[in-house]
């Protein structure tokens, strides 16, 4: 019996062991700080205002090189998102050339945008864009805010289960936007290949002189985007990047995720019946056992 | 089956129906008749839970399939589709793919009960053996499944585990070309897949009719290992099992409803809501949470066919269990020593599935080969010789003796509900 005990015990050490490595083996994945948003939780919804400043945000700055292909204007005056009105996305459709055809004469041709229209990506393909932004491709905004994720390890990733984080896209997003240091690190030198961010979770750090200073994340394709005043707000919210970062990553989970307001809703109605007749069933099935020795 | 039925016809309708095919006595000998063990457990209410997921998942992939494209080009935005535009697509498909984990959280706890309580020693050797038949099947269509989408995930999940067949000497990379239907994975893969997906569901429900028609006939095993010996015994599958399965099956969906509409993406992958490119490998290639157990024994091995050996071997063994497993005892809850080594099994198990998502390096390596290797011994060293070495605890002489002893039954006069006091 005493040499289960121990074995159990060894096992346990060697689980311990296991749990305790991945800092050392998996080298300096960034840290991202989980952030209040208000989609969060079970009752989580779009901020509207939020969405719709990070549309802004959008259109202003990030449009110039990120694609939105797998949004329609259409779905900007969809229930839970920015929700605009019906003539408010008209407008902002009609606001972007799309190229349509062919027509009778068999060209092609440009028209201005309406409501079934996917909004147009800057780049006609993927060359077009890795030559305008010196061999890096910047990722199309639809989906980005469920394809990125800060690794969350062991134990902390069964807590989230319970705890019902999913937002690890947009507190990653707001963690990049908002880490770019006012000057490399110096021993990364002047000629870097892009700018580093310690946040970023596509690269590392290779230089040998900074074997040393521990850097997290590494050189990103991506220029800081924003900075104060950018983009006008005429709704009275501060002007700042952090401000800016905030609202495009909420804008960015809507895109990724429209139908999240309605999921939730539904998710609650689908608890509270379960249960209830969960609690039925548990009394039904004492009363119909009641008699049966098990 | 039918026998268990004392049914009788009365309407004129049902005689003629039943001279004709016995439909209504075999359901009722079946599913309301069926003598059943009166001391199951909880942990038996997982067999009635899985139907209840296989039908699921048929009922919301049949509804996919009428909106999703198996093309390399259009897949990932035919999945945005259903996801943006469908009515209620979202829904279907986050049912559909968390329910695949779901199926499998609720096979793993059934295939633990049967180790646990010995359900697969004689006389249910076959209902075991096709019970890991539908593991196997169940394995194939997941796996397929997940390609579908074209994500990252899917693309290098598929590129990898379709290379392991060229590890088989001679005709591997032959094989592997079937396979692919070309020189890659692509087009012609995602085809197959698509169709071998929708195929494989209906096998499993056929293999599953098999596996509910043998230990019908052998009868339930139960938490004591002991067959039914008088009519005290059993009762009637219908109401007592039908309803407690049912309350068991409303629990488990608050579980699956919490995934699906709450965090429907925890147990995927984020590299798979990136679209499939051949040119770009992921940092890290993971399958589906349920494969990481049989991965890690498959990195275990420093040599790629050996890999593949261990890995289909780790199911194999689960084939021959039966007649390596000694004890004369059935039910675990009888054997002290066994007991313990379950659950270090158990632990086991875990913790190769942890080892399966980290990185194939360092520690890992090792930690990984220590798990496998007692994966592997668990079944073919320790359950033979713990039949000879164990002194097992006395077994009741039936059930209902069983059932009084330990306290949670009271006399018939005294029962009514002593929980509500």
């Amino acid at each position: 019996m005493s040499t289960m005990i121990k074995m159990v015990r060894s096992l346990a050490a060697v689980a311990a062991i296991a749990a305790a490595t991945p800092a050392l083996a998996a080298g300096e994945a960034p840290h991202i700080e989980r952030e209040q948003w208000s989609f969060s939780g079970p009752f989580g919804f779009y901020d509207r205002g939020q969405v719709q400043r990070g549309l802004k945000v959008y259109r202003e700055v990030c449009a110039s090189c990120h694609g939105l292909r797998q949004v329609a204007f259409r779905n900007l005056a969809d229930y839970g998102g920015p929700s605009f009105t019906e003539d408010q996305a008209k407008q902002i459709a009609s606001e972007y050339t799309v190229v349509d055809g062919p027509n009778d004469d068999g060209d092609m041709y440009e028209r201005p945008g309406i409501l079934a229209d996917k909004f147009p990506s800057p780049f006609p393909n993927e060359q077009a864009a890795r030559a305008s932004n010196g061999g890096a491709y910047p990722p199309d905004f639809s989906l980005l805010a469920k394809a990125r994720a800060g690794h969350r390890g062991f134990p902390w990733f069964v807590f989230d289960a319970v705890t019902q984080y999913q937002e690890q896209g947009p507190d990653y997003i707001y963690a990049l936007l908002t880490s770019y240091p006012e000057d490399n690190p110096a021993c990364l030198g002047e000629d870097i290949d892009g700018y580093y961010n310690p946040k970023f979770l596509g690269g590392s750090v290779t230089a040998e002189e900074c074997a040393h200073e521990h850097l997290t994340g590494g050189p990103i394709g991506m220029a800081p985007p924003l900075s104060e005043e950018i983009v006008e707000y005429t709704d009275g919210t501060p002007m700042t990047v952090e401000q800016y970062a905030r609202d495009v990553a909420a804008f960015m989970m809507w895109a990724a995720e429209p139908h999240l307001e309605e999921r939730k809703k539904i998710g609650f109605r689908v608890m509270v019946f379960l249960i209830f007749f969960a609690g039925l069933l548990y009394f039904t099935k004492k009363k119909l056992w009641r008699n049966v020795d098990h | 089956m039918a026998g268990h039925s004392n049914y009788v016809p009365q309407s004129a309708a049902a005689k003629w129906l039943e001279s004709r095919l016995p439909v209504i006595s075999l359901m009722r000998g079946s599913f309301v008749d069926f003598p059943t063990p009166k001391n199951l457990n909880y942990w038996w209410t997982f067999g009635g839970i899985l139907f209840f997921m296989l039908i699921a998942q048929l009922i919301t992939g049949i509804v996919l399939a009428m909106h999703y494209t198996p093309n390399a080009g259009l897949a990932f935005d035919s999945v945005e589709h259903i996801m943006r535009d469908v009515n209620f697509g979202w829904m279907l498909r986050y049912l559909h793919s968390n329910g695949a984990s779901m199926f499998f959280i609720a096979v793993y706890i059934h295939i633990f009960r049967g180790l646990y309580y010995g359900s697969y020693k004689a006389p249910r050797e076959i209902s075991w053996i096709l019970g890991v038949i539908i593991f196997l099947i169940m394995m194939g269509t997941a796996f397929m499944g997940y390609v579908l989408p074209w994500g990252q995930m899917s693309f290098w999940g598929a590129t990898v585990i379709t290379n392991l067949f060229s590890a088989i000497p001679m005709v591997g990379d032959a094989i592997r070309t079937w396979l692919w239907g070309g020189f890659a994975v692509d087009n012609a893969t995602l085809n197959r897949f698509f169709s071998l997906h929708y195929l494989l569901p209906f096998m499993i429900f056929g293999v599953v009719i098999l596996h509910v028609w043998a230990f019908h006939t052998t009868g339930n095993n139960n938490p004591t290992g002991v067959q039914p010996k008088t009519k005290q015994d059993t009762i009637p599958f219908h109401p007592y099992y039908t309803v407690k399965d049912f309350f068991a099956i409303i629990v488990f969906m608050i579980v699956f409803a919490w995934f699906a509409f709450y965090v429907p993406n925890y147990m995927g992958h984020p590299d798979n809501y990136i679209e499939a490119n051949p040119l770009v490998t992921p940092a890290h290639i993971v399958p589906e949470w349920y494969f990481l157990p049989f991965y890690a024994i498959l990195r275990a091995v420093p040599d790629k066919l050996g890999g593949v050996a261990a890995m289909f071997g780790a199911i194999a063994v689960l084939f021959v269990l039966p007649w390596l497993d000694t004890s004369k005892v059935r039910s675990g809850a009888y054997r002290p020593l066994f007991k313990q080594f379950f659950w270090i099994f158990a632990l086991n198990a875990v913790a190769l599935g942890y080892l399966g998502a980290m990185p194939a390096e360092g520690t890992y390596v090792l930690l990984a080969r220590i798990c496998t290797v007692y994966y592997f011994a668990h079944f073919l060293i320790i359950l033979p010789m713990l039949g000879f070495l164990e002194k097992p605890r006395p077994v009741p002489t039936s059930i209902s003796e069983a059932v009084l002893k330990s306290g949670s039954g009271k006399p018939a006069g005294a029962a009514a509900a002593p929980e509500t006091k």
